[in-house]
């Protein structure tokens, strides 16, 4: 582990902290909000998943994190992303990119584009260490082969001088975790990891993952729309609906009893066994456009409980509690009624 | 690798044998003929042209002419030229070097410039730098050869005196410069714009943003993750460019009168040599079926999806 | 002259039949990044539309499309109708209009608005009667090579096995001629030359590059699953071509033939410069302009003209190629 890390651990200063972000994309149909202010927090060790469908901005905030959205059509119009409590949005670019890849890394959907297919994955991986260790070729190498080791890629030494399209999509998604893992990051962000790959392989290569992230005491932000993916894994989850977050909760808390409409409709959308024979739910209708998000809460057109209010207040997160007003520790919704979502 | 290579060697050869054979006869098969064309307006000696029609072997039935041609091909005869009684290989020979010159001149040219403009174009996509590097080489397109060639003689060499207009010594590569900037600027332009279409196409490919998310420096995205990627589709493009450099040399040994290939095809052509035309084209056509191969070959190297298949 | 090795190179390269090296001359620079915001956006409401049509609607107002296409409907009806534009003759020659005389540039469409040739001539009457030559030959050739190159490219891709490998290797043998050579060769035996020999002797060369690219575009389509479809609806291998894998196979196949026109129309000029083109009394611009730089140094408006209105006219087809090519990529919308 690095010398910072151990440092840096300040109590009190959460690992990452994204703070009311807005970011906007501009398109011929006027500006796109993506993603209008969304905060969470990761600490060490801590796996965040972060749950929605396309277009609920949750891989644009990932984006953000990382720096690597594309600006333009993209623009940060607000908000802060606080690494150890230092803004990455105010940082130079040549500070940032100290921070990428080494502090904080990414492992993307769709290994087999998101890896050079001309360049062998020793040397993909091998860079790392060259760029920002200042490694030789063959220090880079040796590094390359350990990392596959790492990852349980049988017969890496003969395989670091293949190339991506050699490799399985499973061994692929090894490598890129590999990548991902190669500096012994703070953070990783994985934006849907196990998406592209065949429903057995998902499982091993999300183990994997969890495991890694266990043995490194990493952050762990996991980017999916599959609940399915989450519960095994994830310590915390945030809903994301239309460019905001709708719901907060601990793993269990969240499948027990959703405070959210749309939360409720999604764990209400999973097949399950004993409904055989039962037609399977489903959420009528479909996320708004982001150039034209409706007024109000933006779930209210597909929300079976919407009333006036929700056509014209936007709720904010609303902290959730039990019918007799305790506290539950990390829960917000929000929903006007959320009460009468958790509690019935 | 080494069974892709035979594979290819050997479809090489129908190819060449084809390709030689419609040449040899659009020479042979069409009216005009280069015997009697030595007399010119004089009366020939009727005896004295049949002699030499029989031994050219120019009384054959075309097809047993194209084989004697073709087996002449295989021990590298690649026939006699008909007024001076040369050897083709030997015309071919005092030809070739001006024209090498002239085209690893202008290819240089074609390749530093083209990928040059290509890669700052494709980088500043939508911008003015873009905009005026799409601009000029479409112009570049546009011009034929022949008018690119006066207006450089005329302005680039006469009027504002930065290269020598005309070429006395094909020797001197500082002569050569100016025709070389002609039979290079219609390459040119299509490389650059190549170039920009494969760099703004690749730019925002996956493996880029997983460049970035790397913490690698804009530079290093681009020279190593991005030019190799971008580069492929053009170098097919500059080899077949490549093979054909000879042949658009025509034009502009003309203008320039150097004596290269192309100078000597076109006077041959005008004079009705068969035997010297079906010979430099052969030539041509080797060298353009090899430079393919080695693409082919280049290819493979630089991209390794297609090196195992 | 490496004028007609374009379409060749563009059918050389693997995966894109229709990256020609002209490549996105008007390529949007934010088309993807809206895609992208659109994809996010979830799938936005309208009528579905066809690729043309959509390309059409497209096409309409953009200015690089708009105005090369002007262009050539104004060549086109010059090259029909050359008289609505000057009363001179272009052969009329009346050494009383000296060449040395400077072009009366203010005095439009008249005689001497261009200045005169050597012989006399108007050089604005015979830019106006050689446009017919090169619209025709360039329009012809590509109409011919289409039709051929089509077939051919069609069958190979269809059929596959032994066709594909005999029409392939056939194309591979016409490749290998070198273009303009080739056609030099065909030519130069004949004593006159019509637009019709040039035409022939272009096409006899030229179908290659549409033959690749339509193979390459036949293969693509045929694996689609309505192929498949109509396969299995016991649809006939003539109605499964021309119903279903046509109508989905030519769009690069027409953006290749528009942007090889303008290298046809060049081809002709090369070769009636150096004199193996058309010959008397046939009009040509390329023979004009190599009739003109003899006087270069004195009189270079002779060459000046002509050179100028054929640059526009290639220039002009190919900014409409390059414009369909990118209305109709369906990767950069």
């Amino acid at each position: 582990m690095s010398i910072e890390m151990t440092k840096a651990e300040v109590p009190g200063v959460p690992l990452l902290e994204v703070r009311d972000l807005h970011v906007e994309f501009h398109t011929r149909d006027g500006a796109a909000k993506a993603v209008n202010g969304v905060s969470y927090t990761v600490d060490a060790g801590e796996t965040l998943a972060v749950l929605g469908e396309s277009g609920s901005g949750k891989s644009v905030t990932a984006q953000t994190i990382m720096g690597i959205l594309d600006t333009p059509p993209g623009k940060v119009t607000g908000g802060q992303v606080l690494f150890r409590g230092e803004d990455l949005l105010t940082m130079s670019e040549q500070e940032r990119r100290r921070v990428r890849g080494d502090k904080i890394a990414m492992i993307f959907q769709d290994a087999l584009s998101a890896l050079n297919p001309v360049l062998s994955v020793g040397y993909q991986l091998g860079e790392l260490f060259r760029v920002h260790r200042g490694m030789s070729r063959r220090e880079a190498r040796a590094k390359a082969v350990e990392l596959m080791d790492r990852v349980r890629i049988p017969a890496a030494k003969e395989r670091v001088n293949d190339y991506p399209h050699q490799f399985s999509g499973g061994m692929r998604q090894r490598i890129m975790i590999a990548m991902a893992l190669a500096l012994e990051p703070d953070v990783i962000i994985a934006d849907e990891p196990t998406t592209a790959l065949d429903v057995t392989v998902q499982a091993q290569v999300m183990d994997l993952l969890a495991e890694l992230q266990r043995d490194f005491h990493m952050g762990l932000i996991l980017i999916t729309h599959d609940l399915g993916v989450v519960a095994d894994v994830a310590d915390k989850i945030a809903v994301m609906y239309a460019g905001r977050i709708v719901e907060n909760a601990p793993v269990h808390e969240l499948y027990k009893r959703p405070a959210h409409p749309y939360t409720r409709g999604l764990l209400d959308s999973i097949p399950r066994l004993d409904h055989k024979g039962k037609e399977l739910y489903a959420i009528k209708g479909l996320p708004p456009s982001l150039t034209a998000i409706p007024s109000g809460c933006a779930f209210n057109p597909r929300c079976t409980q919407a009333r006036d209010v929700c056509r014209s207040e936007i709720p904010p997160l609303l902290d959730v509690t039990e019918p007799d007003g305790t506290p539950i520790g990390g829960r917000t919704s929000a929903c006007h009624f959320w009460k009468e979502t958790i509690h019935g | 690798m080494g069974r892709y290579v035979v594979r290819r060697l050997l479809q090489m050869i129908p190819v060449f044998i084809g390709a030689t054979f419609i040449v040899f006869m659009m020479m042979y098969a069409l009216p005009g003929d280069p015997v009697r064309a030595l007399w010119g307006e004089r009366a020939p000696d009727e005896a004295q042209m049949a002699a030499l029609k029989a031994d050219l072997g120019l009384d054959d039935p075309i097809l047993l002419q194209y084989w004697h041609y073709l087996t002449g091909l295989l021990q590298g005869d690649f026939g006699t030229q008909i007024s001076s009684r040369r050897e083709v290989i030997d015309v071919i020979g005092d030809a070739l070097p001006a024209t090498i010159r002239l085209t690893v001149l202008a290819f240089t040219i074609t390749v530093v410039v083209g990928i040059g403009l290509g890669l700052i174009a494709g980088l500043r996509a939508g911008g003015k730098t873009d905009g005026l590097i799409l601009f000029v080489t479409l112009l570049l397109i546009s011009v034929p050869v022949f008018v690119i060639g006066y207006l450089y003689q005329t302005y680039l060499g006469v009027k504002w005196d930065l290269i020598k207009p005309t070429v006395q010594d094909s020797e001197d590569w500082g002569q050569l410069l100016l025709p070389a900037l002609v039979l290079a600027s219609l390459s040119l332009a299509y490389v650059a714009r190549l170039t920009r279409t494969s760099i703004v196409e690749n730019r925002r490919a996956d493996y880029m943003r997983t460049a970035k998310a790397k913490g690698l420096s804009a530079r290093r995205a681009v020279t190593v993750h991005l030019l190799r990627n971008s580069l492929i589709p053009v170098v097919t493009f500059l080899g077949v460019d490549l093979g054909n450099l000879a042949t658009g040399a025509i034009v502009t040994e003309g203008i320039f009168n150097i004596h290269g290939i192309g100078n000597t095809v076109f006077h041959a052509l005008n004079s009705r040599e068969g035997s010297t035309v079906v010979g430099i084209v052969t030539f041509i056509i080797l060298v353009y079926l090899v430079v393919t191969l080695i693409v082919d070959l280049l290819y493979a190297v630089l991209d390794p999806r297609i090196r195992y298949a | 002259m490496p004028e007609p090795q374009e379409p060749q190179a563009a059918a050389t390269a693997p995966n894109s039949p229709d990256a020609g090296p002209a490549a996105g001359a008007a390529v949007p620079s934010q088309g993807a990044p809206v895609a992208v915001a659109v994809a996010e956006a979830g799938p936005a409401p309208g009528r579905p539309r066809s690729l043309w049509s959509d390309a059409w609607h497209d096409l309409r107002r953009r200015p690089s499309f708009v105005i090369p296409a002007l262009i050539i409907l104004l060549l086109l009806v010059i090259a029909v109708f050359p008289g609505w534009f000057t009363s001179a003759s272009p052969r009329a020659a009346d050494l009383t209009n000296h060449y040395l005389q400077k072009p009366q540039l203010t005095h439009f469409f008249s005689p001497e608005w261009l200045g005169y040739n050597q012989q006399g001539q108007s050089v604005y009457a015979r830019i106006i009667y050689g446009t017919r030559a090169s619209i025709v030959i360039g329009l012809s050739v590509t109409v011919l090579v289409m039709i051929f190159g089509s077939l051919v490219g069609m069958l190979a891709g269809y059929f596959g096995g032994w066709v594909d490998t005999v029409l392939s290797r056939l194309t591979d043998i016409f490749l290998g001629i070198p273009f303009l050579l080739g056609t030099m060769v065909i030519l130069v035996s004949f004593d006159t030359r019509s637009e019709w020999t040039v035409t022939l002797a272009l096409a006899f060369l030229g179908w290659t590059t549409i033959a690749r690219v339509m193979r390459g575009s036949v293969i693509a389509v045929k694996q689609a699953d309505y192929v498949a479809a109509a396969r299995s609806l016991g649809a006939g291998t003539w109605r499964i071509l021309m119903r279903h894998i046509l109508p989905n196979a030519v769009a690069p196949v027409i953006v290749v033939g528009m942007v090889a026109l303008g290298g046809y129309i060049t081809a002709e000029a090369v070769l009636s410069f150096l004199g193996i083109g058309l010959s008397d009394p046939a009009i040509s611009w390329g023979a004009d302009i190599n009739r003109a730089q003899e006087r270069i140094r004195n009189a270079p408006h002779i060459l000046l003209y002509p050179s100028i209105l054929l640059s526009i006219t290639i220039l002009s087809f190919l900014m409409l190629g390059d414009a369909v090519r990118d209305a109709l990529d369906p990767k950069l919308r």
